[in-house]
Order: structure tokens, then sequence, then C-alpha cells
């Protein structure tokens, strides 16, 4: 393994491109779990969804952002049919349902993995698009453009959330109701609109991400096995409920990643996410910016 | 006082920015029957929970019967004679009344033989006998109070912590929970009572503390608080 | 000793004397090779339930009990030529470790916690095992069996009864610690952790418990698995779908009585055993998913709460 300060460099710029990825993938998670404390472990799941959304769009000739912007309000409906049905059936039920609602996403999220496969078989897919495939050079280094295309989407994704959050009145209702959801009540606003109309949001952005993975490499039905591991590494290193957060954790998963890719190879890099996440919950389980 | 049953001492709590006590510092005397009162979010549930063990404090010290506590896990806490029962009451759902009880007898008194008898015997002490086979989650508000109660008691505790043991409750169910708090003392049982309800508050108190924003502000007779002007501040807003 | 405790060992040893009965018959071979797989899943469910159902910690990482006690006994196999029982008791100690050390790292933490590091420990583990050459690597290892086929014709036979003795001594001790003190501790913590350590219940000890007896039962179940196959490779052994078929056997079974798991996984292995055979094998994972979600929502005490509640109709009706 030869190691040199250019190839460190190297690694640290694609880690910062695959970081931001990796935090805007993320922030559906962030909103889901770390807001509306919901055991999403689905949520990877309909984002890999999404990426075969796109590549379907993609066989008629669209472009994967464009598709991606498309399926969003679809998936914002979705989000909120999903979160009202498991709001009914589990957390108005209480104690018990911990144990049901993790049971029932892992059950949600298997189904969609197998009507995946059974729709596209287990083989790679990927799109196409003219900043698929070619590279740009800055300096010295060349970085795939679509690495480009999918950190500036990232940014955009996290700027406008992070605005909507704290902007808007349904925002940070939204950032209340995770904290007080009774004075909400006082307030004349309903919780679990807010709630619903949160998850649905957090959905949609489940497909814009999911375009996002389809650009940045092929997409397999098992995907979402490793993004569990990313999303909730990022999440609860940024600690729950912080957005900021996430795009500081997400930055420090994709540079770690990155190293562990250039000096391991790629053999070890899923295993990062998952160690990263155990370390952080034995060591600082609150995260970084936690409430 | 002579050796107290319980030290608190210079006890600080923090919820990241929040401060939810601010060197407290408390004595209460084996046998007594103390009162904690303060307004809503004044940190009385926390300091309960910071002495039963269910919240750890940063700084400070909690000694009982001499024992420095502050680092030990609840249920050594509970082994050692402090129970509690729950603001908002929490039964083991999926099991009787009498399995409730159970429980502790078995986890604490480490009963392994006998544990049926014994926690009948608890149930008609406390007046929910004919309830013993009833699943809990079926209870009335009194009852699971009262289940709250006979659970802590279980447990054989020296030291027991109702924590508004009485809220919702009509002023016959108040009296109820009064005439058991009562007769647990006449055993010996040290009682700390935290409640909004302040005839009880001044019925079953030797003596009471005041409790604002982490802070006390005022310590002293049941019928001496009562007329303290910091007190009527806090409750009432300046 | 109880009353209950002689009828059910009574009743075990007559299951299992049955089924050993019927392993030294001349039935169709089929039956072995299927009936093993049942059985396995009849454990794993078994073993699962002692944390998921009893404590309420959910635990998705089966695939990597399941799959490290099966290494565990490749290695030892290959190194040491070592007879199935030890295969079997290390695997069990190695994969008690491995639960206790994952239960240290997020037991005390949210439930949702652990059930992440498990999927974590799949990751790590298949890695771990496909970076080793020893063990085969990412391409398998073939497998000899010895000849010991004791008094059965077939070491498909001797292994189908091999784990009928161990399905029984897994319900066993399910029962047992569900019966005991040790259960109503269990299930304190999952109606109220904050309750039962208020209560004298050392929840973190007893947790710590749970995960460590449950993740040696999956190891010990995993460990024949090499011998079944004559193969062993890392993508099948660690499987999701054991995961699955563990959690889901228990939830549609129903969590809270021992009976739960096994009622769940005889019903859910034997309809994937036909699916398999006359649909196809993808439309049988589907099912097991689909089966999963409609018995959480609409059924969540499962089989055995729903014959509960038909046995209380019709007692109450024949009034």
């Amino acid at each position: 393994m030869f190691f040199s300060f250019d190839l460190l460099f190297e690694a640290v710029l694609f880690g910062v491109l695959l970081g931001c990825f990796y935090a805007a993938v993320s922030m559906g998670l962030a909103v889901a779990f770390g807001l509306l404390d919901v055991p999403h472990v689905a949520h990877p799941a309909v984002m890999v969804f999404g990426a075969y959304c796109t590549y379907l769009l993609g066989l008629y000739g669209w472009d994967p952002i464009l598709a991606g912007i498309v399926l969003m309000p679809f998936f914002f409906v979705f989000g909120i049919a999903l979160y009202r049905f498991y709001f009914e059936t589990f957390e108005k039920r209480g104690t018990e349902a911990g144990v049901r609602g993790l049971a029932f996403f892992f059950g949600v999220a298997f189904i969609i993995e197998v009507c995946l496969i059974l729709g596209f078989g287990v083989d790679q897919r990927t799109v196409h698009a003219t900043y698929i495939g070619t590279s740009v050079s800055i300096g010295d280094y060349r970085i795939p453009q679509r690495m480009i295309v999918a950190f500036g989407l990232a940014l955009i994704l996290t700027v406008a959330l992070t605005l909507y959050l704290s902007r808007t009145f349904t925002g940070r209702a939204i950032k209340a109701v995770a904290q007080d959801e009774a004075a909400l009540r006082l307030m004349g606003v309903n919780p679990v609109r807010i709630k619903q109309w949160a998850f649905g949001i957090a959905t949609a952005v489940a497909a814009i991400a999911g375009a996002m993975l389809i650009i940045v490499g092929p997409v397999e039905p098992t995907m979402d096995r490793l993004y569990i591991g990313r999303t909730f590494c990022i999440v609860v290193l940024a600690g729950l409920g912080s957005m900021t957060g996430t795009l500081a954790a997400g930055l420090i998963l994709g540079i770690s990643e990155s190293i562990v890719l250039m000096m391991l190879g790629a053999s070890w890099a899923p295993a990062v996410a998952f160690g990263l996440l155990l370390v952080v919950l034995a060591v600082r389980p609150q995260g970084l910016f936690g409430r | 006082m002579a050796q107290p049953l319980l030290q608190v001492k210079n006890v600080f709590k923090h919820f990241g920015g929040f401060t939810a006590l601010a060197d407290v510092s408390v004595d209460i005397a084996p046998g007594e029957r103390f009162g904690l009162i303060g307004p809503n979010g004044s940190g009385k549930t926390t300091l309960i929970n910071c002495v039963s063990g269910a919240l750890r404090n940063e700084s400070g010290s909690i000694v009982f019967d001499g024992e420095e506590i502050s680092r030990l896990p609840a249920y050594r806490r509970t082994r050692l004679g402090i129970a509690r029962s729950f603001q908002i009451p929490r039964p083991f759902a999926s099991m009787s009344v009498l399995e409730n009880l159970m429980v502790p007898l078995e986890y604490v008194a480490r009963e392994r033989r006998g544990e049926e008898e014994h926690a009948m015997a608890l149930l008609r002490q406390i007046g929910l006998a004919d309830k013993a086979h009833t699943p809990s989650n079926q209870l009335s508000q009194v009852e699971l109070r009262k289940l709250e109660l006979a659970r802590a008691l279980a447990a054989q505790p020296r030291l027991l912590i109702s924590d508004e043991a009485m809220a919702g409750l009509s002023g016959s169910e108040v009296d109820e929970v009064l005439k058991i708090l009562f007769e647990l003392n006449a055993t010996g049982i040290t009682v700390i009572m935290i409640e909004h309800i302040m005839q009880a508050v001044m019925r079953f108190s030797q003596r009471v503390v005041c409790l604002d924003a982490g802070k006390i502000i005022c310590e002293g007779a049941p019928a001496d608080i009562v007329k303290n002007p910091d007190v009527q501040r806090a409750y009432l807003g300046a | 000793m109880r009353k209950g405790d002689l009828v059910y060992w009574v009743s075990a040893a007559i299951v299992l004397a049955v089924l050993v009965a019927f392993a030294m018959s001349d039935a169709n071979e089929y039956f072995f090779f299927a009936g093993y797989t049942v059985l396995t899943v009849v454990t794993l469910a078994t073993a699962w339930n002692i944390l998921g159902g009893y404590a309420g910690y959910v635990n998705f990482g089966t695939a990597a009990f399941f799959g490290v006690g099966a290494y565990t006994a490749v290695l030892l196999f290959r190194a040491l030529e070592a007879p199935l029982v030890i295969q079997i008791v290390a695997a069990a100690v190695v994969c008690g470790l491995m639960g206790f050390a994952t239960g240290l790292l997020t037991l005390r933490l949210r439930g949702i916690f652990f059930a992440i590091a498990t999927v974590a420990l799949i990751f790590i583990m298949e890695t771990v095992v496909i970076n080793w050459r020893y063990l085969g690597g990412a391409t398998g290892l073939q497998l000899l069996r010895p000849d010991l086929v004791g008094p059965f014709e077939s070491y498909t036979r001797m292994l189908f009864a091999v784990m009928a003795l161990m399905a029984v001594i897994g319900v066993s001790i399910a029962r047992y610690i569900e019966v005991s003190w040790i259960g109503r501790g269990l299930r304190a913590i999952r109606d109220s952790e904050e309750a039962a350590e208020a209560s004298g219940v050392p929840t973190l000890k007893l947790k710590l418990f749970a995960c460590t007896v449950s993740g040696a039962l999956m190891g010990a179940a995993g460990a024949p698995m090499p011998m079944y196959l004559s193969f062993i490779e890392p993508f099948s052994t660690f499987n999701l779908l054991w995961s699955v078929n563990a959690l889901a056997s228990a939830m549609i079974g129903g969590t809270a009585h021992w009976l739960g798991p096994v009622l769940g996984g005889l019903v859910l292995s034997s309809l994937q055993q036909i699916v398999t055979v006359t649909i196809s094998s993808e439309i049988n994972v589907l099912v097991v998913g689909v089966l999963l979600v409609f018995f959480v929502v609409a059924a969540p005490d499962g089989i055995f709460g729903l014959l509960k509640k038909l046995f209380l109709w019709r007692s109450r009706s024949s009034r």
C-alpha cells in the first residue's frame, strides 16, 4: 500500500463529496426518526425504491434529477399514508408498540426488497445522463462529474430543509412537536397532522435521495441494508433532531469511508458505518449535537 | 437531627443547557413525614429521580443511612430500602395485580416460595385484595395509585417516596390514600410526599420543603410554609 | 415440581421419542431434509423469543449468530476434526459471548439501537468470514461428512434427530425462563423498564442474561448446518432470511408463550416448503414478509393468542 499526501487529499476530497451525499440521504431519517421518533428502519428501503423508480423513468429517457423531483409529490402522499397507518396501528396503543413497530418496519423493508427482486432481478441497475461517466479536473485531481452533481443536489436539499424547519411555521411546529407535543396542542395545532406532514416530507426527501443514489452508482435491491447502517450512523452521530449535525456527521462518515476505501479496499468500506455507529453508541450515544 | 436517614448534599442536575436542580441540600430524619412541594417544573420529580436512581446527579452526594449511593443503579437502591411510586402509574400491564407485587417480592425480598401468599396479604393491607387476579391494565385511577403504593411497599422499604399519588383523585379517594400513607408511617417507614393537593400536604407532613426552579426556597413546618411570601410568589407568579 | 412441569416433560419426551423413531423409519428422505430446516427455524424462533418476546428487545441479527455458529463448527471440524457435539457446544459458547458483548454495548440504550447493532453484526461477521481463507472465504468450502451415523440410515436422518433434541432442549430452556422468576423479571422489563428497576429488578443483568442465552441457542442451531449441506459459504449462511424467519415465526406464533415460536415455526416453515416447491422461492420469501406484517398489524398475539381467545369463547358460550 503506497501512502502519499496526494492520495490522502484525494480521498478526503472524494470523502467530502460522498459525505454530503450521505448527509442528504440521511435527512429524511433525521426527520422521521430523529424528530418524530418513528423506528423507521424501512426508510433506506423506500429510498432504494425511489432509485428504481428513477431507473424506470430513465428507461423512457427521463433525466434522473428531473425524475427524482417529479417523484417527490407521490412519495409525499405515500409517506403521509404510511405514517397514518403506523400511528393508528401502533403509536396509539402504547408500550407494546415498540416491538411491533420495529417488526412492522422490518417487514415493510423486507417486502420492498423482495418486490424489487421480483420486479427487477438481483442484478445492478444504472441510469444514464450526460454527467454520468465523465470526470472534471479540479487542479491536479479528477473528480467524477456525477459526484459533483450529487454534492450540489445534496447541498441544495440540506439548505432547503434546514431553512424550512427554522423559518416556516409548519417547519418550526415540526421541531416543536419533537420537544413538547402537549404545548403544541395547547397552541391549537394538531400534533398528529404535523407529524404526518413531516413524515410525508421525509418520504419525499427519500425520493430525491433515491435519484441521487442511482446517479452516484449502480443500485441493487438489497442495498437498503447497508444504508440502514450509514443513515442511522449519521443520525445518531449527529444527535437526534439536529439538521446541521446531520451534515457534519455525514462528512465525518464520508471522509472515514473514503480513507478506509483507499487504504483497505472496497470490502472493508461498508463496515465503517456500522463500526462507527457501534463506537458512537458505546461512547457518546447522544451524538455531537444531541438535544 | 440525629443521624438522618437520607442526606441530599449540594446536588446539581442538568439536562443539556437546562439546570433542573441547583445546589439542593436537605436532610430527612428516620420515621419522618416529609412534604415536598413546588410549582410544575420546579424539579421535584427530578430530585426524586436522583434519589431513587432513575437519574444520576452530576455533582453533589446522596447518602442513605450513612452510605453514599449516587453511583448505585436504581435497583440496588431499592434493595437498600428506597422505594418510590410513579407520578403517572406504571403498572406491569401484561400482569395481574397479584403478579405485579410478586416482582418486587422476588427481586428485593428474594422470596422464591410463598410469594403469592405474601402478595395477597399486602393487597389486603392496601385494600385491593378483590382485584388480585384482574389484569393491571383494567384498573381505575385510584386502584392504579394503590397498586403503585402496594408495589413500593412490597419492596420492604425504609424510605417510601410517594410522587403525586393523589393527583386527579376525588376527595374521598384522597382520604383513602392518605390513610394508607399514615398507616405505613406508623410502622416506621419514612415517607416523602410530593403533592400539589395542599390540604393533604398540610395534614400529612411534619416538615415541608418548597422547590422553585431547581432551588430550595423555603423549609419549615407546614403552617409556616403556606404563609411564606416566596412560596406564594412561586405558585402564583410575581 | 409443579403439576404443569410433569405434563410438559412427559409431552416433550413423547414428542422427542416420536421424532427419533420417525428418523429411524424408512420414510422418504425428503421429509428429513425439509424437517431439519423446520426444526432449525423452530429452535431459532424459540431462541429469538427469549429476548424479543419475553424482554421486548428486537434482534434483527439472528443470521449473524446462526452464521457464526456454523462457521465455528467448520473451524473446529477443519482444525481439530472435532465431533459434532463439541462443535455444537463451542458454537453455543462463542455465540453466547457474542450476544453478551453486543448486549453490553447497546442494551443500556433504547431498543431500536440494539436492533440496529444486530444488523451491524451481520455485516461485520459476514465481512470477517469473506476475508478468511481458511474458512473458505467468499467462495465457500466443501466438507466431507464423517462416517458416523449411529443407529440411523443416513447422516441427514441423524442430523434430524440431533436437531429434534436441540429443539426440545431449546424449548425447555425457554419454558423454564418463562415460568420462573427470571421470566417475570423480563416481562417487567418489557412492560416498564423504569418501574422494573424501581422494583429491584437488575435490568441490565437480566437483559444480558437473555441476550447471552438467546445468542448461544442460535449459535448451537447453526452448528450442524455445514454438515447438513456438506458445504458452507457466507451469503446463504448469513442470509437475512434466517433473521426474518426467526422473528416472523415468533411474532406469527405468538410471543407471550413458549408454544408461540413452536407453532409459528412449524406453520411458517412448512408453508415455505410448500410454496417453494409449488410456486417459486422468490414468492415464498414475499409470503413470509407479508404474513409478518399482517400478523403484527392484525393479530398481535399471534396464532397462540387467537387459539386462546377461541378456547375462552368456546368455554364461555358452552355455559
